[in-house]
Formats: C-alpha cells, sequence, structure tokens
C-alpha cells in the first residue's frame, strides 16, 4: 500500500511540478521580475515623470541558477502536495470511493482551494516588496487556515449530509472572519497593476497546476493499482 | 475473536503508510514553502512567491 502512495505520487507530484514550474517561469516569474525593479528602487512610479509599463526584463532562462532552483523547488513542493493527495486517495478508495484520472480531476481543484485560494483570499499572493505582517504570525494563520479548508473539502465531498455541509461552509469561512495577519502600515512601492496582475497569475496558473496534479494522481493511483494487481 | 484481531491489523496496516506518506508530504511542503533558513529561503524565493506562501 505505502509503494502504490509513494510511486504514485512521486510520478504525479514530479509531472504536474514539471509543468507547473515552466508555467510560473513563462507567465508569473516576468511580473515578479518586473516588480523586483520597484522594490529595488531601480524604477519609481508616481515620480516627476511616468513610468513606462514595458521595462526591459531578463529573459526566460537568463538567470539559469535562480530558474534551475525554482523549478526543482517547484516540483518538491507538488511532490509534497502528491504525496498527501495520494494517501487520501488511498483512504478514499477504501471507503469506496473511485479514484482516476477523470474524479482526480476533483481531487485538484478541491487541494487549489485547500492549499492556494482558501489561504490566499485573505493573504493575497504577495508581490515582492508588498508591506506585510510578521512572517511566523502570518505563516499560522496560513497553516490554520488550510487545514480547515482540508477537511471543509472532505465533509463537502463525503460527508452527504446538511450537518457536514454546515460545518464545512464555518470551516472555510471562520479564518475569514477571524481576519487574516494585516500589515500596521502601507509601504509597498510597487504599483497596484502590477500587484494585481501577480495575484491573478498565481492564482491561475496554481488552479492549472492542481487540476493537472489530480489528474496525473488518479491517474498513477489506478495505474499503480492495475500494475500490483497484475503482479499478484 | 480471531476474525476481528485480523479486521484490525489489516486496518492498522492500511491506515499507517497513508498517515506516514501525509507527514512525509507535509515535511517537504514545510521545508521547500515555509522554513526560514535563508538558504532555503533564497532558493525557494520566487516559488513561494508564486505558490502564495507567506515569504517574507
Amino acid at each position: 500500500m505505502f509503494s502504490r502512495i509513494l510511486t504514485s505520487g512521486l510520478f504525479a507530484g514530479a509531472a504536474a511540478g514539471l509543468i507547473t514550474a515552466l508555467l510560473q517561469l513563462y507567465f508569473v516569474q516576468p511580473v515578479l521580475l518586473h516588480a523586483e525593479l520597484y522594490e529595488s528602487g531601480a524604477l519609481v512610479h508616481f515620480g516627476a515623470d511616468p513610468v513606462t509599463a514595458h521595462p526591459a526584463l531578463p529573459g526566460l532562462f537568463a538567470e539559469p541558477v535562480r530558474d534551475g532552483l525554482s523549478i526543482i523547488f517547484t516540483m518538491l513542493t507538488y511532490t509534497g502536495y502528491a504525496l498527501v493527495m495520494a494517501a487520501l486517495m488511498s483512504v478514499a478508495e477504501r471507503q469506496g470511493h473511485e479514484i482516476n484520472a477523470r474524479t482526480g480531476l476533483l481531487w485538484g481543484l478541491a487541494g487549489f482551494i485547500t492549499f492556494h485560494f482558501a489561504p490566499g483570499l485573505s493573504l493575497a499572493p504577495e508581490v515582492p516588496g508588498v508591506a506585510a505582517a510578521d512572517v511566523g504570525v502570518r505563516q499560522i494563520w496560513w497553516a490554520v487556515t488550510v487545514a480547515a479548508a482540508g477537511v471543509a473539502m472532505w465533509l463537502i465531498a463525503f460527508g452527504g449530509n446538511a450537518a457536514s455541509y454546515l460545518i464545512a461552509a464555518l470551516l472555510l469561512m471562520g479564518p475569514h472572519i477571524v481576519g487574516a495577519p494585516e500589515p500596521e502600515t502601507f509601504s509597498g512601492p510597487v504599483p497596484t497593476e502590477i500587484g494585481a496582475l501577480f495575484a491573478a497569475r498565481a492564482f491561475g496558473i496554481g488552479m492549472a497546476a492542481w487540476v493537472l496534479l489530480g489528474s496525473f494522481a488518479g491517474y498513477f493511483w489506478q495505474a499503480e493499482g492495475k500494475r500490483a494487481a497484475a503482479a499478484a | 475473536m480471531t476474525t476481528n484481531t485480523l479486521k484490525a491489523s489489516a486496518a492498522g496496516t492500511s491506515v499507517l503508510p497513508a498517515l506516514f506518506a501525509v507527514v512525509l508530504g507535509l515535511g517537504i511542503i514545510t521545508l521547500t514553502g515555509h522554513v526560514q533558513a535563508s538558504a532555503l529561503h533564497d532558493a525557494a524565493h520566487d516559488v513561494r512567491h508564486a505558490t502564495g506562501f507567506p515569504c517574507h
């Protein structure tokens, strides 16, 4: 059982992580590099002169070590997600739920909401240079929100009665009613246009990544099961 | 009695691997996304921003 979880988790995580890393480098990284020009003070907006919205940016893989590390860490992160997902898939299948590439799409959406969208709703994906509360406090809020959203997703998918939907709704809303840690003052030097585009791109690529991850995990889970059954 | 024991041990062995995989997965996510050691932070910087983890 453990080798089936491990194998499908590693395959799905590495494959989805690699695609995600390339999507992020193409769609998210230029926005981040643009923001860093304001973070470093190389560009300043609302100065005496208007600032171009299209400065020269380093191209794809202009910084091979930095981008290479990003690829490795994205693959690792999504492998971590995939191991959690494959483990939960094993529990769900034991309870009689079908796991395959198609149902995996829903698992992916639930994972996106759990790990990315739920915490991001109040702690929006941060563009570099943005003002924020103490990182430790934000990490605690992030972890609690992810845990609550994860339980909520499970209850919505497998609860099957009114009470579980109600508890799920409370778990989803609770952290946002309490509120995320916020900075005392605003000091972000980055134009709001760039910050908004960054958050939108991070969410969009995140959703694509998670849907791929869920589908891959479902596919490999089923394929590994068939292979093990054939060998037995 | 024997059947019950067998059932219990079968359930136990099926939950443990899943639990271990969850702990392993969350450990990797903590390492890549949340540990603030500067070498890890610098290497994972762009990924942490793009993935929506609290970064700085």
